[in-house]
């Protein structure tokens, strides 16, 4: 009986809220203080995918489709930006073997 | 087995309506499948289809244009997009922008032996994106259209495969276009938050109705917030400019011309759709982050041009500038948004828009002739003597740079005149002299790049740039705009004036 | 502490368990056997036969395209399968609209397939 009951409780909607905010920042943290190119591109996916946390959260509450069908644009926006980020990463460290985004500074003035 | 009750109801498809995107989604289309398909193409009809494309969509926005005064604004695809003047003049810059590069690109392109369909397929799925960002009645779709133009610049920015500068900008462009598309995201998903839709229109209805939600202020408050970096960063806004110089610099020069007008055309496009039109509500909220934006912008981006010895991170320091007062206009049209007479900010916004985008590619086209002519060496001194070797390029070189610094009598005087005024207007005294005084320490960058051209000599081995056909026309076709709507603006600002927005 | 942190209470004893039960194993193990370390016995395993190089190893850049490629062809199913749901529903509209996308995405692949990114290397 106690276990109905336990499930039947629904997290609030500003728990996923708090928990996407979360994902973002440490997505943007991430960026912000990694090197490695792969890594500071894993991190514009995790900002990516904690928006798409809020997207669901929100569109389960509202209880309209909107939210989920934008989930759908944006899983196939990051798929391309993996595509081509990857692609130009690929091409960029076959030319210089473990270059990290401090190597990559011959762009200043 | 379905229910019967529930019945789908298609949304319509208005072919001819839609014709500009289907033009340029078509010729990508043409020049990728049939380009694979069939051997190399004959010297340079990979150009002249992009060309053509792009002048069949502008053209079907102009016919656009007439059935809108005719029948008014409404919206297409079931909501989807905007069916407004607003959108076809962002589609007609866009396309004049496109038609040029793809001239300049030509040659740039098969001197070096890298002819192919792909950059020219990508230059026309980039401009896809900038016109559905300037259609756009729903944010999802805008970010859609932001993404479709974004990935295409990351790729042409890389497209250089020999030169790692290229590569650099590629993925320097890469990852912060990322972190603000993302920014921009969220700020859509909490937009959505607030007014529990995506569609422009059923956002400005959630804020008619007196039904208050808990929260929505507070969501949309930091929506707002996030929508302004992702498009700060979009625009090169100071203090979201980092990636601009760098970018300029190292991607091939025709790329860095679209980048400069399409790009940032696309942008704006995005940003007056959210804040002014889809906003309105909030005016009072974003108007002030705005003017901060166009100060910053206006003061660094001008001062720090002044100090560069590369003449692509001096075009973008200067690009950087001009994204200050397009944003003085924005911060204008700010005042009265969404009022019955919205004021001069949104069609001064657009005039600048479409004029700086021709004179942006023009020239960077020259740059790209010097630039070609010394191995790619776009310093200063690459520019010393030009006047000698080639006085019409240089002649048309000072076109550009008098009207970038805003000379009587060039389009970029009418473009400045029309933001400041609108400023004026709307009693932002500050930002207008400010703007001013920007214009005048921009204008002794102009200057240095002249001086270059017309008063120094260059190294007596240096040989005559190569002035091909096709990079030509496009200089001279860029130069005479330039100047005629300098003399001769009435009908241009008669048109921008006219522009009507779909906003219910 | 509230209701729904208690609900993840049994995902935490459920953890404690596992590592128990995986800690009480490994540490019997490890008790009572003989330990007669030799050459032999630390060389990678490989089906009984001297293994040749090491043990870890680049699996070859070529493949990558694939996986780009494949990538982008199934995150598009994300869009066909909510229209095969309900395809009576969406009639002739629905079937032409989708031809259409499945045009676009066969365009990619023609692309893909004269670039000879399709071929195995």
């Amino acid at each position: 009986m106690q276990a109905v009951v336990l499930a039947a409780v629904v997290p609030t909607t500003t728990y996923y809220l708090v928990l996407s905010a979360a994902l973002f920042g440490i997505g943007a943290t991430g960026l912000l203080v990694r090197r490695n190119p792969l890594i500071m591109f894993m991190c514009i996916e995790l900002m990516l995918n904690a928006v798409n946390v809020t997207f669901v959260a929100l569109a389960v509450r509202f209880g309209n489709i909107d939210g989920q069908t934008a989930v759908f644009f944006v899983l196939v926006v990051a798929a391309a930006e993996v595509v081509v980020g990857l692609g130009i990463i690929i091409s960029i460290l076959r030319r210089r073997p473990g270059a990290t985004a401090d190597d990559l500074a011959e762009l200043k003035g | 087995m379905l229910a019967q009750d529930d019945f789908f109801l298609a949304p319509g498809i208005e072919w001819f309506h839609l014709g500009p995107v289907i033009a340029l989604v078509s010729g990508a289309l043409v020049l990728l499948v049939v380009g694979a398909l069939t051997p190399r193409w004959p010297r340079g009809l990979y150009a002249y289809v992009t060309a053509l494309t792009a002048a069949v969509a502008g053209g079907l926005a102009v016919f656009n244009w007439n059935d809108i005064t005719d029948d008014g604004v409404s919206t297409l695809v079931g909501g989807a997009l905007a069916f407004d003047t607003f959108a076809q003049m962002i589609t007609i810059t866009v396309c004049a922008a496109t038609l040029l590069v793809a001239l300049v690109t030509d040659d740039e392109l098969r001197r070096a032996g890298k002819d192919g369909p792909e950059v020219y397929a990508l230059f026309l799925i980039a401009a896809t994106g900038a016109v559905v960002m300037g259609s756009a009645n729903d944010l999802i779709l805008l970010f859609l259209g932001l993404e479709t133009l974004s990935l295409a610049l990351y790729v042409l920015a890389a497209s250089d495969r020999e030169r790692p500068t290229s590569q650099e900008a590629g993925i320097k462009y890469f990852v912060l276009g990322g972190f603000a598309s993302a920014f921009f995201l969220y700020g859509i998903a909490l937009i959505y938050g607030g007014t529990q839709s995506t569609n422009i229109g059923e956002i400005i209805g959630s804020f008619q109705t007196s039904v208050l939600l808990d929260g929505k202020d507070t969501l949309v408050l930091a929506g707002i917030a996030l929508l302004i970096v992702g498009l700060g960063f979009k625009v090169a806004a100071v203090p979201f400019h980092m990636w601009t110089p760098d970018v300029y610099q190292g991607a091939p020069t025709n790329v860095t011309a679209f980048m400069a007008s399409v790009g940032k055309a696309g942008a704006f496009a995005a940003m007056l759709r959210v804040l002014v039109i889809a906003l309105p509500f909030h005016r009072d909220d974003w108007r002030p982050a705005i003017w901060v934006l166009a100060v910053l912008s206006l003061v660094i981006g001008s001062v720090l041009a002044v100090v560069q010895t590369d003449v692509k991170r001096m075009l973008a320091y200067s690009s950087i500038s001009h994204a200050g007062f397009i944003l003085v206009g924005v911060e204008a049209a700010g005042h009265n948004a969404g009022e019955l007479a919205p004021g001069d900010g949104m069609p001064s916004v657009l005039t600048y828009l479409l004029l700086y985008s021709v004179l942006t590619v023009g020239s960077f086209a020259v740059v790209s002739l010097v630039a070609r002519n010394n191995g790619g060496d776009t310093s200063l001194d690459a520019f010393k003597g030009l006047a000698q070797r080639r006085p019409t390029i240089a002649l048309a070189l000072t076109v550009f740079l008098l009207a970038q610094a805003g000379v009587p009598l060039t389009s970029g005087f009418i473009a400045k005149w029309g933001v400041i005024q609108a400023a004026v207007e709307e009693e932002s005294y500050a930002i207008a002299i400010i703007a001013m005084v920007a214009a005048v320490v921009a204008a002794f960058l102009y200057l240095r790049i002249m001086v270059s051209t017309w008063l120094e000599t260059g190294a007596e081995s240096t040989e005559r740039e190569a002035v091909p056909f096709s990079t030509g026309v496009a200089v001279f076709s860029a130069a005479a705009f330039t100047l005629l709507i300098g003399v001769w603006p009435g009908w241009l600002l008669d048109a921008a004036e006219s522009v009507t927005t779909y906003a219910k | 502490m509230s209701l729904f942190l208690r609900d993840y209470l049994t995902v935490v004893w459920f953890g404690l368990a596992a590592i128990l039960l995986a800690g009480l194993l490994l540490g019997v193990a490890a008790a009572v056997r003989p330990s007669r370390p030799s050459k032999e016995k630390l060389i990678a395993y490989e089906s009984g036969v001297d293994p040749v190089g090491m043990g870890w190893s680049q699996s070859q850049i070529r493949y990558y395209v694939f996986a780009l490629l494949f990538v982008i062809f199934d995150v598009e199913a994300v869009f066909i399968f909510p229209w095969a749901t309900a395809v009576e529903r969406y009639g002739w509209f629905g079937l032409i609209t989708m031809l259409i996308f499945i045009v676009l995405l066969l365009d990619g692949l023609v692309y893909a397939w004269k670039r000879g990114l399709l071929r195995w290397v």
